[in-house]
Parts: C-alpha cells; structure tokens; sequence
C-alpha cells in the first residue's frame, strides 16, 4: 500500500524512519544546520549566543554531579563543600568548574548583551527576542545569588540576608514578605533548603526560556553587523558549516582562557571571607557581592535612602524592558550612527566604572562617582537614547551586505561562501 | 445575533469563576508553607546575666536567632543622646522613650537599612559619627541611643521586648 505522508530528506534508512515519524533531525537541521540560512557578515561577537549555550550545559551537568555530595542543612552545608574540595574524588575540580563557571557565564552573557546593543540587535522586528534575553539574565542573576549561599560561608550568609532585605521597602506587607521569603526572622535553615530547592530549579527554567529565545530568533533570523535587512539569497549562507566551525573554534578559544581560570586562578573572582563559615552574630567588615552584580550594587548604594536606592535598583534592570521604545532611531548597527558609537563607549566605561565602585567601601570620593555614574546609567537610557534619534544623521545605508564591496572597487566576484546550494 | 447577555454567558463566568477559585484554593497551601513553621513561631526568650557589666561595657546576646545590642550606657553618652533636638532626626524619637533605665540601653542589633550587623559592640570597633555604632555595609550611623543619624538606614535600631527581672538579669522576648 502506498502511503501519502511526506517521508524525511535524510538519505540514512535509521535516520529517515525516525524523522519520518519524529521530525527532530529535521528540527535540527533548520534550527543549526544547512537548511538554517545566516547572514554571511557575522563577526566572532556572534559566538556569545552559541557560547552562553554551552556554559550552561556545564553548569547544569557539575551542578548535578555537586548536588550528589552537598547537603543542604546549616550545620552541614559549609563542611559538605570543604568535603567536596578535599575528599569527593575530583571535587575540587567539579566545584571550580561550577564556581568560575557562573562566572563566565555572566562575561559571556554581558558581551552578548554588549553586542545586541552595539548592533541594535534589540530593535522591531526582534524586540520579544530582547526581551526574552533580559529575562534570561534576570533568572541567571537570581540563580547565581540562589547559588552563592549554598556553601554558607559569611558573604553567603550576608549576601542572602541583604539581597532579601529589599523587599522589606515594599509598603506594608514588605515585612511579612520577607518572612515569607526566608521561613523565619532571619536567613537560616529554612532558608537555605529553598535556596536550594530553587537553584536546582531555575537553570531548567532558563532552558526553557533559551528555547522560546531561540524560536524567536528563528522567526527573522540573525541581525548582523551592518544592521541592515537582507532581502537576497546571495547574503545568505547555511548555518551548517559555516558557523558551526566558528562558533567551534570559539568555544575552544573560550575553554583555554575558561581552564587558566579553574586551574591557575580558582579564586581570583571569589571572596575569601566565604571560606569563613556563616556567623549570624557578625557581619564582615567590607561585604561586597560577586563581581558579576557589582554594577547594580553600586546603584543601590549611591541613593541615600532606602526605597528609592532599591527603587533603583530594580529600576535599572528593568529599564532593559523598554529599551527598543527608548531607542527611536531607525538604524541598528552603531556601524552607521556617528554619534551613537561614541556614547555607546561612554555606556560601557560608565558600566565598568559602576562594577568597580560597587566593591569599594562606601566612602568619600567613591560615594560621589557612585552617584555620577548612577546618573549617567539612567541619562543615557532616559534622554540620550531617545534624543539621539532627533540630533544625529546616520550614515547612508548599503542596499545589500555585498553592495560596500561593490562600491569600494574590488572585483565583481562574489564570495565563495555566498554561493551555497540553497 | 444579538449581544444580549444569554443564560450561556452566565454559566461560562460562573465556571471560569469557579475554577479560578479553585486553582487558587490549590496554590495557596503551596505558598503558606514558605511562612514562618510553628516551631520557628514558638519564640523562646533569653535570659541575661548583666551583673558584671560595668558601666561603658557592651554584650551582644542571640535572640531569635538576631544579636541584641545591650550597652550600659556612661553618663556622657546619656546626656549627648538627650541633647539633640528630635525634630533634627530622620526617625523622631526621644532618648527617654527608647529605654526602661537610663543607663540600659537594649535594641536589636541589626541595621535597619538592610539588616547588616553594625559595628560599636567591642572594644577597638570604630563606633561612627555619632557615637553609637557604625554599619559597614552602607555606612548608616547610629548615636548612643540606636537612633539612625546618617546614612541609608530609615529607622531607629528596633527595641525588642524586655524586662528586668532583677538589678542583674534582663529577660528578653
Ligand atoms: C544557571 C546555572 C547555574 C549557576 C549560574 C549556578 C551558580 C552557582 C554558584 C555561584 C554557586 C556557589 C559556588 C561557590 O561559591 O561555592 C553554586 C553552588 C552550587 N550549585 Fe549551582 N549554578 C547553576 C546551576 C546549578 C544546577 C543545575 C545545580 C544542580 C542540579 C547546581 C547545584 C549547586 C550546588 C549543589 C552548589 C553548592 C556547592 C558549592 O557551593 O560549590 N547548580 N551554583
Ligand atoms: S545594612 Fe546597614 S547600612 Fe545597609
């Protein structure tokens, strides 16, 4: 009997039984191989996205492989790493591959994030893209503050016990919710058995929302470095091969400067005072949270009051929301917008300037650029990013991603990649 | 058709209504449990011996699980605190209504911008602007009284319940 359902393109008979059926293979293909058409111009900043991917794959699987030696209880949860780190067969390598892990997580998220603005990756038509993205890096924040108490060292210990006091300024009900949050009057058993039970939980929350990310990127494609939108098959190229041995060659780059950290430099992001058990009698003399927050502490302290500091705070964040509606220029790529580039590069030395005054002491000339650099954070996404659009005259825009070789002379011939069977 | 409202529209939100509370019926037992448990409710209170603090001495004691800030408090001090005009302060309150004797002073040792503990208790710690104690966290300071002088903090340290049960012991809670 002959049989009108349409059978897979895959040559092996395995293969082709299964995707018949089940088309993953096919998923696969269009979602990261040949039949996935990318934009021929993009540039190793493109390798984040890929990169982020994989660091929470290692995440995921040392988190597993530490969660069966870790006990979650305040009598037992900073010996069981200390355990971990001596006698649990290659512990100490699963726990610093976990601890600089979430680090580089963050480097490679903040470069990613750093590339989507540069490119105006966040502009229509991928602004849910964007959005997505902001609510990735909100999960991941959470996570790593989850995370970072479990080994109940004295910045654990602190650290949840501040970041929890910001819901004490909501009016009202603040009080019962911190409660709420941490099961007592203070951060203690309880709370470190939900911390735990919720850092298990949310880095498969965040898989699932890369894979809505993803969907949406795949509805209009990559941006690229130009910014421009493509209209002909010639700009195109399979994702498969192309930029699979790119985002390869990436990874192995990243993975040799990922190694120097585990194996030469464990500690260097970290806080000694952690290796200090918890002492809800004493506070350290300088608590300052891991680097990767840094910015938004700063934030947080350079208001003197309490509500509109943490006001501030989150406000900061959330600002990231809004941030294709802020920005009223047509153009994307800063490749094209004179004066965009130049307070782009003022965003981010500002933003380098937030991360390293949040972990000075809260004194004298630091209080002051604390609240210059708050300022600026806000004035550039408040009133630089909407008026930029009025005083600035963008560069002309090509016609295609081949038309500026074109123009600049070189030969007709298109590049090899460009002629892909498509 | 006609937009008049049918007997069906009413059976529809009476349902949706009815699994709406439902489900929140549902859910609610799985926010509760995240509150305080009984056993973290039932409050014990501590007893301190405070005999053998001499005047100008501190002691920090667990209560709680929170440090209680307990200082007998030098003639100096006492006299400063009673001196600053309460309109000046950010959280208005007057020494005497923050203590039962002069000297005693008892408050909650926890930093009321953020829950930090501040520091003043021991000896060599610096005690802030004001005299009283020094949160490092954000720099809130407190004067001999506990009452927030600068800084982020809002309030006044907290005072817990206590009492004296003797001229040496203090119960507290
Ligand atoms: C988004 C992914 C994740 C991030 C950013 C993250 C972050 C962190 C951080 C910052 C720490 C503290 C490390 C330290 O200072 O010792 C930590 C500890 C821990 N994490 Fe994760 N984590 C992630 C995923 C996971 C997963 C999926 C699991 C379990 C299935 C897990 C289990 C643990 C355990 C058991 C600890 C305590 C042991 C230790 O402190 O080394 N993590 N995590
Ligand atoms: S917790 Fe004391 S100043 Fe912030």
């Amino acid at each position: 009997m002959k049989s009108s359902i349409p059978k897979s393109q895959f040559k092996n008979p395995v293969i082709n039984w299964i995707d018949t059926r089940l088309p993953i293979f096919t998923a696969a293909n269009e979602a990261v191989g040949t039949e996935h058409p990318t934009p021929k111009n993009l540039n190793y900043w493109w390798n984040f996205g890929s990169l982020a991917g994989v660091t929470l794959v290692i995440m995921i699987i040392t988190g597993i492989a530490l969660a069966m030696n870790y006990t979650a209880h305040v009598d037992h949860a900073f010996d069981s790493v200390e355990r971990i780190m001596r006698d649990v067969n290659g512990g100490w390598l699963i726990r610093y591959i976990h601890m600089n892990g979430a680090s580089f997580f963050f480097i490679v998220v903040y470069i990613h994030m750093a590339r989507s603005l540069y490119y105006g990756s966040y502009k229509a038509p991928r602004e849910l893209l964007w959005i997505l993205g902001v609510v990735i890096y909100l999960l991941m924040m959470a996570t790593a503050f989850l995370g970072y108490t479990l080994p109940w060292g004295q910045m654990s210990f602190w650290g949840a016990t501040v970041i929890t006091n910001f819901f004490s300024v909501i009016p009202f009900v603040g009080e019962p919710i911190v409660n709420w949050l941490l099961g007592g009057y203070t951060v203690d058993n309880p709370t470190l058995n939900r911390f735990y039970a919720l850092h298990y939980l949310l880095p498969f929350v965040i898989a699932g929302v890369i894979l809505l990310h993803i969907v949406a990127l795949h509805r209009f494609g990559s941006n690229n470095p130009l910014g421009i939108d493509i209209n002909n098959d010639k700009d195109m190229i399979p994702f498969h091969p192309y930029y699979t041995i790119k985002d390869f060659f990436g990874l192995a780059v990243f993975l040799a400067v990922f190694c120097i950290f585990v194996f030469f430099l464990p500690n260097f992001l970290g806080h000694p005072d952690n290796y200090v058990p918890a002492d809800s009698m004493s506070t350290p003399a300088h608590i300052v949270p891991e680097w990767y927050l840094s910015p938004f502490y700063a934030i947080l302290r350079a208001v003197p009051d309490k509500l509109l500091g943490v006001l501030a705070m989150f406000g900061a964040i959330g600002i990231l929301f809004i941030l294709p509606w802020l920005d009223r220029s047509p153009v994307r790529s800063a490749h094209f917008r004179p004066l965009y580039k130049i307070f782009y590069i003022i965003f981010i030395i500002n933003m380098l300037g937030l991360g390293y005054l949040g972990v000075q002491n809260p004194e004298g000339i630091y209080i002051i650029l604390g609240r210059v650099c708050t300022a600026w954070y806000f004035i550039h996404f408040l009133i630089v990013m909407p008026l930029l659009n009025i005083i600035e005259t963008p560069m002309a825009l090509p016609k295609s991603l081949s038309d500026p070789i074109f123009s600049s002379g070189s030969s007709g011939m298109a590049p090899a990649a460009s002629r892909s069977k498509k | 058709m006609s937009k008049k409202k049918t007997r069906r529209d009413f059976i529809v939100i009476a349902s949706y209504s009815m699994g709406a509370v439902g489900a929140g019926a549902a859910i609610w037992p799985i926010i509760n449990q995240m509150n305080p448990a009984a056993d973290t409710l039932a409050m014990a209170s501590t007893e301190v011996n405070i005999g053998a603090l001499e005047i100008g001495q501190a002691l920090t004691v667990k209560w709680r699980g929170k440090p209680v800030f307990i200082r007998r408090r030098t003639v100096d001090e006492i006299t400063e605190t009673r001196n600053v005009a309460i309109d000046s302060l950010r959280d208005p309150q007057s020494d005497q209504d923050r203590v039962q004797k002069d000297e005693w002073l008892i408050v909650m040792g926890v930093c009321t911008h953020l829950g930090c503990v501040p520091l003043g208790q021991k000896i060599g710690d610096g005690k802030g602007e004001y005299g009283g104690w020094f949160c490092p966290c954000h720099g809130s300071h407190y004067d001999a009284s506990g009452r927030i002088r600068k800084g982020p903090a809002p309030q006044n340290l907290e005072i817990p319940p206590y009492s004296f049960i003797s001229d040496s012991v203090l119960k507290i809670g």
